[in-house]
């Protein structure tokens, strides 16, 4: 029988409260936005990771507006879409509202109940108890995204366990991680260390900054271009970047490497390269330069489609600029399961034009010396999540690979016995994961799902804790390195609504059922913050006004000669040949695969994002969902003709094994080439408790039943998954 | 009219992110499903020969605004002897002439609190030496907002120095929304 059965939450939770209405008496004006009675409370903006600071409004005690804060080098004082409708985060009348705990009926039906706090954080801690005394404390993972995941890793760590894991590494950023840090020895950061906004001349290549709302990398691109930088975008797709940019490179899916190469050629074989730069601080250049003759513009044209002149002639641009020449590293890098080895190919890219540590290019990053709050040291936990995961797989992965985890923790014998989920819908942020989250979920003695919103992982829970909003809440300091060292607050614009409460009483509470008192030797998290914007020379009373503060840098921006660079690599230098993968028995330069061909009639699926939501996070929020209540599927007019398809109809994909998907709205576009379909990732909805967002649109991770792991560091590689289409009974 | 304000928004910048869109909805407490601006993708050419132009649009705040000669009650009218458009709600009567006079299809159908509603340049901001919500919230900046007959002004200057277009220039309503090309 399966003891977890997927519960869709039935019933549970009331409807919200109605949106404040204005009511017009007699004659008298209307009045005007911000007459009334307006208060102003600092916050640190939670719809994506960028982490902007801003102010949240409120106007006779209701939500207004929120808006970035002018001081902020996040935002520059704007909110990006995203951030500026955050008040629906708070007005989402599908909000989880109160505790629920599964219970089975005499019948052995599933169902979730309410429950109160008290008991809800008992029935948590007694099975934590248990798997501790039965199993040891490190067999209980956390599985998070998000801020408020730090509250929570502090949980876990005090009861004896350090297993945990995110998305963002094994389905996002992972690839591009490894592969600067194995190249240049330090860690790109987030926001990331580029310097777009002094950069004469950007290469984007597979990132689409529009689409993808990164604040700040949307404003300095916007600012560079405005000061007339060149900018050369490499997409197979029309993105919006690419409809700005002096150069689109409309290349071959999959085949980024290929080009990589044959740039690197051109630049080595033309003597364009930042020689000074490359002798003084790398090592392996012979190598490189031996390896890349394979590789001619020529070659490559075969392979990318791309013709050699406009190869050359974009190698030549980019040179003409450097160091201001900035290759962006992008983000989302999990595609086709060598994308260490290309993200490899971008630093080495980077390293050839010299602009690693150089104004236009890659700056260095300053974080505020920030104390940590004085707390007992954690006890050693008996096991690390990386190597009881991976079994011997990844090498150079240094983070815990999510679906590793998942695997771990399925099966009577595995070695997972609970888990708490924060901020995660894992079956719709790792693709094909449900058969083994199922699995997982008829073994697992607790899963603990904490959230503000009841996502489908909810479903698996034995207990869900409804955390409030961003803007309900305190949080951890924002301390990111930058260009300016800056910390920024977060604190509750609004008393938490309905029962729900925020991740650090939630943590706290636990911990103290769990006897873990020591670990939480304060009552608010406010003193906590207090005492560390003390240390740093300010205060919580002095950060409730100001939202952000700004601190002195004490090292240089760049490297210069009276600060000369540093990379933590094995050789001290940034390492074009890269010993560390050969000796794990992979290429230490980067090698191109060609892509597997779609079969005939399929399309490759492409992905991506929409700049009005955070995928799936956001697509419920109320006043995003106007603005974007479906993804629609881009086709090519000349595909579109063929399978008679037409704008504004619907149409379900199937793919090469066989999944079918949602109904999907299709957009007949020029911006797509014939080979390839696109989709913004995050839809297809599958919890009927998020009303507005269930079912609309398609989800393409649902279609992604074919991962290209990374051997390196076991990233999905998402992009080798071939669509074709399936009629809806009664269109066309 | 003393003062003529122009917004000058420029395509090349413009991303289509639709944040003045959110940034209107909640300044402005929008109802839902109404929007007082929008974006609008435009895409010729065939691939991969192509070119795509995003732009904001709204209300125009025309010079020879048709919508406030055709209300029949003075509820469309201009605010403080500038071009900026109103409507007073008090006087609307919904009858709906000003939307068959506006050529950009600017204005809602219909406030829940029965009148037709537009964009009003956030002249409560303006009016504080603020810039519209859309303006001030722009990540790009493609967005610019100032006094047109002040020949110092930004949106001057942008004007005297960039090629630009305007919305059916022909309808004789001299609109005041321009665009950078």
């Amino acid at each position: 029988m399966n003891r977890r059965e997927f519960i869709k939450l039935s019933g549970l939770l009331g409807t919200g409260a109605v949106a404040p209405s204005i009511f017009l008496s007699g004659c008298s004006s209307k009045p005007l936005p911000g007459d009334g009675l307006v208060k102003k409370t600092p916050t640190i903006c939670d719809m994506c990771f960028w982490k902007c600071a801003g102010f949240v409004y409120s106007e006779n005690s209701k939500p207004w507006k929120v808006v970035g804060n002018p001081e902020d080098l996040h935002s520059s004082g704007r909110f990006c879409t995203r951030g500026t409708g955050g008040i629906g985060a708070y007005l989402d009348r599908d909000r989880l509202k109160t505790p629920l705990i599964r219970q089975t009926d005499k019948e052995g039906r599933q169902s979730f109940r309410e429950a109160s706090w008290e008991e809800a954080i008992k029935l948590i801690a007694q099975r934590m108890q248990a798997i501790a005394e039965k199993h040891g404390p490190d067999r209980l993972a956390l599985l998070h995204h998000g801020t408020g995941a730090r509250h929570f890793e502090h949980l876990i760590r005090a009861y004896g366990s350090d297993s945990h894991a995110e998305p963002a590494f094994a389905q996002c950023r992972g690839p591009r991680d490894v592969a600067y840090k194995l190249t240049f020895g330090d860690i790109l950061g987030s926001p990331e260390r580029t310097d777009m906004a002094n950069s004469d001349c950007i290469v984007l290549i597979g990132s689409h900054i529009g689409e993808n709302l990164h604040n700040g990398q949307v404003q300095e691109l916007s600012q560079a271009l405005d000061k007339g930088a060149s900018l050369i975008t490499v997409d197979p797709r029309f993105s919006v970047a690419a409809s700005k940019s002096k150069y689109w490179l409309p290349i071959r899916p999959g085949t980024d490497i290929a080009l990589l190469l044959a740039w690197m050629h051109v630049l080595i074989n033309e003597e364009l390269y930042d020689q000074e730069f490359i002798e003084a601080y790398s090592t392996g250049f012979d190598e490189l330069a031996e390896h890349v003759q394979a590789y001619p513009p020529e070659w490559a044209y075969l392979q990318t489609g791309l013709k050699p002149d406009l190869i050359r002639e974009t190698a030549r641009e980019m040179a003409s600029y450097a160091p201001a020449t900035l290759v962006h590293p992008g983000r989302h890098t999990t595609w086709y399961g060598d994308d260490t080895q290309r993200g490899r190919a971008m630093a080495i890219l980077a390293a050839l034009l010299g602009s690693w540590g150089r104004k236009g290019g890659f700056y260095i990053q300053e974080k505020v010396k920030l104390p940590k709050y004085p707390l007992p040291h954690y006890p050693e936990p008996a096991s690390e999540s990386h190597v009881v995961a991976h079994k011997g797989r990844f090498p150079i992965a240094k983070k815990t690979v999510s679906q590793a985890l998942i695997e771990a923790s399925a099966g009577p014998d595995a070695y997972y016995k609970g888990w708490i989920v924060y901020g995660t819908n894992l079956p719709s942020s790792i693709p094909g994961i449900r058969p083994k989250l199922k699995e997982a979920a008829e073994t697992l003695e607790l899963i603990v799902v904490v959230d503000t919103m009841p996502a489908e992982i909810t479903g698996y829970a034995d207990v869900i804790l409804p955390e409030c909003t961003y803007l309900e809440r305190y949080d951890i300091l924002r301390n990111s390195g930058a260009r300016v060292p800056s910390v920024a607050l977060r604190m509750p614009a609004f008393e938490p609504r309905y029962d729900s409460k925020p991740g650090w009483w939630i943590s706290r509470e636990i911990g103290l059922a769990l006897g873990l008192e020591k670990y939480y030797p304060w009552k608010d998290y406010s003193e906590v913050l207090d005492w560390q914007l003390k240390a740093a020379n300010s205060s919580l009373k002095e950060m409730e006004k100001l939202g952000v503060k700004d601190f002195p840098r004490k090292k240089p921006l760049y490297f210069t000669a009276e600060n000369p660079p540093h990379f933590w690599t094995p050789s001290g230098k940034i390492e074009l040949y890269c010993q560390q993968l050969a000796d794990a028995g992979f290429d230490p330069m980067p090698r191109y695969t060609a892509p597997m061909e779609p079969p005939e009639n399929f399309y490759r699926l492409n992905y991506g994002r929409m700049p009005a939501h955070t995928f799936g996070k956001t697509t419920n929020n109320p006043l995003l969902f106007q603005l974007a209540p479906e993804n629609t599927l881009w086709v090519n007019p000349i595909v579109a003709k063929k399978w008679k398809l037409q704008s504004g109809s619907y149409i379900r994909l199937q793919n090469q094994d066989g999944i079918t998907s949602n109904p999907v709205r299709v957009r007949v576009t020029e911006r797509t080439g014939l080979d390839a379909v696109f989709m913004a990732h995050g839809f297809g909805q599958r919890s009927n408790k998020m009303r507005l967002t269930h079912g609309a649109g398609a989800d393409d991770s649902e279609l992604m039943s074919r991962l290209l792991i990374d051997p390196i560091m076991g990233a999905t590689g998402m992009r080798g998954n071939f669509v074709t289409f399936v009629k809806e009974q009664g269109v066309g | 009219m003393t003062v003529q304000y122009a917004m000058v928004i420029d395509t090349r910048l413009c991303i289509g992110c639709g944040d003045c869109v959110v940034a209107c909805k909640t300044e402005n407490k929008v109802p839902a499903g109404l929007n007082r601006d929008w974006i609008v993708e435009a895409t010729s050419g065939k691939y991969p020969e192509l070119h795509t132009e995003f732009r904001s649009e709204r209300c125009n705040h025309c010079s020879h605004a048709t919508c406030v000669a055709m209300c029949p009650t003075g509820a469309s009218h201009n605010w403080r002897n500038t071009n900026i458009v109103l409507v007073d709600a008090n006087k609307c009567t919904g009858c709906k002439a000003c939307i068959a006079a506006c050529p950009y299809d600017a204005r809602l159908i219909m406030h829940p609190d029965g009148y037709v509603d537009k964009c009003t340049f956030c002249h409560h901001r303006v009016e504080h030496g603020l810039d519209p919500a859309c303006v001030s919230t722009c990540p790009t900046r493609c967005m610019h907002f100032g006094i047109l007959n002040d020949p110092g002004s930004k949106v001057s200057q942008l004007l005297k120095s960039r090629r630009y277009k305007t919305l059916m220039p022909g309808t004789g309503n001299q609109p005041n929304v321009y665009y950078l090309i």
